[in-house]
């Protein structure tokens, strides 16, 4: 009976127990003065102005190929440190992460450098990524023309500290979502670019789940996560509140957020 | 589709993890799975270093040029105070210091920016590091290969000054290539050792200006060893000859400068250079590896 079910029913990202604590360096409570912090290491060497975060504790949830999840909760509930620790970029405390193949957070602006050209930046993205040179250059029109960087005039020459804000967060999905992935995250990327942009935007993302398998989304637009997701996850100061279909976990977060 | 309950939900989940081949996410991979993955990625080391060194100077009028520039006037600066205030030439004459110094400054310069980038690259790439999939040793070796362009250009106002007071290209100076081999693998084995320990302890970051001085005094870069500490016990001069850095300038001032002989140099200069290579870069980067899962936390 298992195996019938198998056939569409492949998990791809399995989180048992999953705890994740951070522990931030000259964070700790008290005094912040020199001779504090001096006083403090001299009387006790182990944790001197470390202070611990538990940003996630106990999830468990299973994910199957071609299912597009939604993560939904207040600012802080910990949903992009649990994003992260899917991806395998934050170790975690206690619990496993299991995955199928390398998951990716739509995460490439970190690679990306204001003080070059959108097209040298599209290069480094996509090579931070690991694609290779061939595949950049292959999609890299592509990847212009989705961007829409170049509709008025040639901006993708420039130095992306010259770009608005809307045009650099497209350019930076656009070298994102350049890549196959297995396993996609997608944390507020939505948010930003235009009207047009972000109705490309999720025609990609419905793409990538044909193509790939599972891709998530954090975003507190319920609108958006209603057009692009068939599950949500609600997760509130660490823990999982709620996992279910869109509809009825959005009802009970719009009532407990009183909207 | 909905999560509703299915037979494999009965399942532990390492059960089910390894009933579809699921791995552990962000586990460590072997040291040769580790060496491949980087082999695959020297695409991105590069040009994630040639944009660092392009990003640096971006913002500035003269732009590029400031490449050459910065390290012509280091060297002027040095000159005026060890070669025309504090006299340090002692045992050279006027011809074969200048060129001395400059090779000096820069070939320390070489290794002491590659540890000041080492020991923040991942401190200072968190954003980086949580944000995608790579080998970490990418960012130190990337930052050393950074500096070592650098360094090229700087070659650039060498071979000029070197020139310029009359010791003009001959057979000697293609030892250069393989004395900065050597010395990129040294430099960049050490780049990883104190990025593993720059990102456990961010505070060395403030601490290295300080070990460097000390390491720039001691390794001879304006002065001769063999003249200053002449009359010293003999190994007091062997050891610091045999310090990595003075090794590598060394070894670059004996293939430029005429006026600089093979007398200069330590005994088994070369074994040192490469012994120091292939020890650092080996232990930094294995060093590296052993702490790869658990950088970019907290």
């Amino acid at each position: 009976m298992a195996e019938q079910n198998t056939g569409d029913r492949r998990p791809t990202v399995i989180a048992d127990e999953l705890h994740i604590v951070y522990r931030v360096n000259g964070a700790k409570t008290g005094k912040g003065s020199a001779t504090a912090a001096l006083s403090r290491i001299i009387k006790r060497g182990e944790p001197r102005g470390v202070r611990k975060v538990h940003a996630v504790r106990g999830v468990s949830f299973t994910a199957y190929r071609g299912e597009a999840i939604g993560l939904i909760g207040s600012n802080g509930s910990g949903k992009s440190t649990l994003l992260r620790a899917i991806a395998g970029l934050l170790p975690a405390e206690k619990g496993k992460v299991y995955t199928d193949g390398q998951p990716s957070l739509l995460g490439v602006n970190a690679a990306l450098m204001s003080d070059l050209t959108g097209e040298r930046n599209v290069i480094l993205g996509g090579l931070a990524m690991g694609m290779s040179r061939e595949q950049i250059k292959e999609r890299y029109q592509r990847i212009v023309d989705f961007s829409g960087i170049n509709d008025k005039g040639d901006f993708i020459t420039l130095p992306m500290r010259t770009y608005s804000s809307g045009m650099a967060a497209r350019l930076r999905f656009s070298i994102a979502a350049a890549k196959d992935h297995d396993v996609l995250m997608i944390d507020e990327a939505l948010a930003t670019g235009d009207r047009a942009f972000q109705k490309r935007s999720e025609e990609r993302i419905r793409e990538l789940r044909k193509e790939a398998g599972t891709v998530f989304l954090v975003s507190h637009n319920n609108k958006s996560i209603r057009d692009t997701c068939d599950r949500v996850l609600w997760l509130e100061r660490g823990e999982l509140r709620m996992d279910g279909p869109t509809e009825e976990v959005l009802k009970e977060y719009e009532k407990f957020t009183g909207k | 589709m909905t999560a509703a309950p299915s037979p494999d939900e009965s399942l532990p989940a390492a059960d089910l993890a390894a009933k579809y081949g699921l791995a552990v996410s962000g586990a460590r991979p072997s040291l040769v799975e580790y060496v491949r993955q980087l082999w695959s990625r020297r695409h991105f080391i590069l040009a994630f270093s040639q944009a660092k060194l392009t990003a640096q100077y971006s913002q500035a009028k003269l732009g590029q040029l400031w490449q050459v520039a910065t390290p012509l006037l280091n060297a002027a600066v040095y000159y005026a105070i060890f070669g025309l205030i504090l006299d340090a030439s002692r045992g050279m004459s006027h011809d074969t210091y200048v060129p001395f110094l400059v090779t000096g400054v820069f070939v320390f310069t070489f290794t002491q920016s590659s540890l000041m980038s080492g020991v923040r690259a991942i401190s200072g790439n968190l954003g980086l590091v949580r944000a995608l999939h790579f080998p970490r040793a990418s960012l130190p070796i990337s930052f050393s290969l950074q500096q070592l362009q650098q360094l090229l250009f700087s070659m650039i106002v060498v071979f000029l000054v070197v020139i310029g007071f009359g010791n003009y290209p001959r057979l000697s100076w293609l030892l250069i290539l393989p004395a900065l081999v050597l010395q990129f693998l040294f430099n960049t084995g050490l780049a990883m050792i104190v990025a593993r320990m720059g990102a456990k302890t961010p505070d060395l970051a403030q601490l290295m200006p300080f070990m460097l001085r000390t390491w720039m005094y001691a390794s001879g870069v304006m002065f001769s060893i063999n003249h200053m500490l002449a009359g010293r016990p003999d190994w007091i001069v062997r050891a610091l000859q045999a310090n990595p850095a003075a090794v590598y300038m060394d070894l670059m001032r004996y293939a430029l400068i005429d006026g600089y002989g093979a007398s200069n140099l330590p005994p088994h200069v070369w074994a040192l250079a490469l012994g120091w290579a292939v020890v650092v870069f080996c232990g930094g980067f294995v060093y590296f590896w052993k702490a790869e899962e658990r950088y970019g936390r907290g």
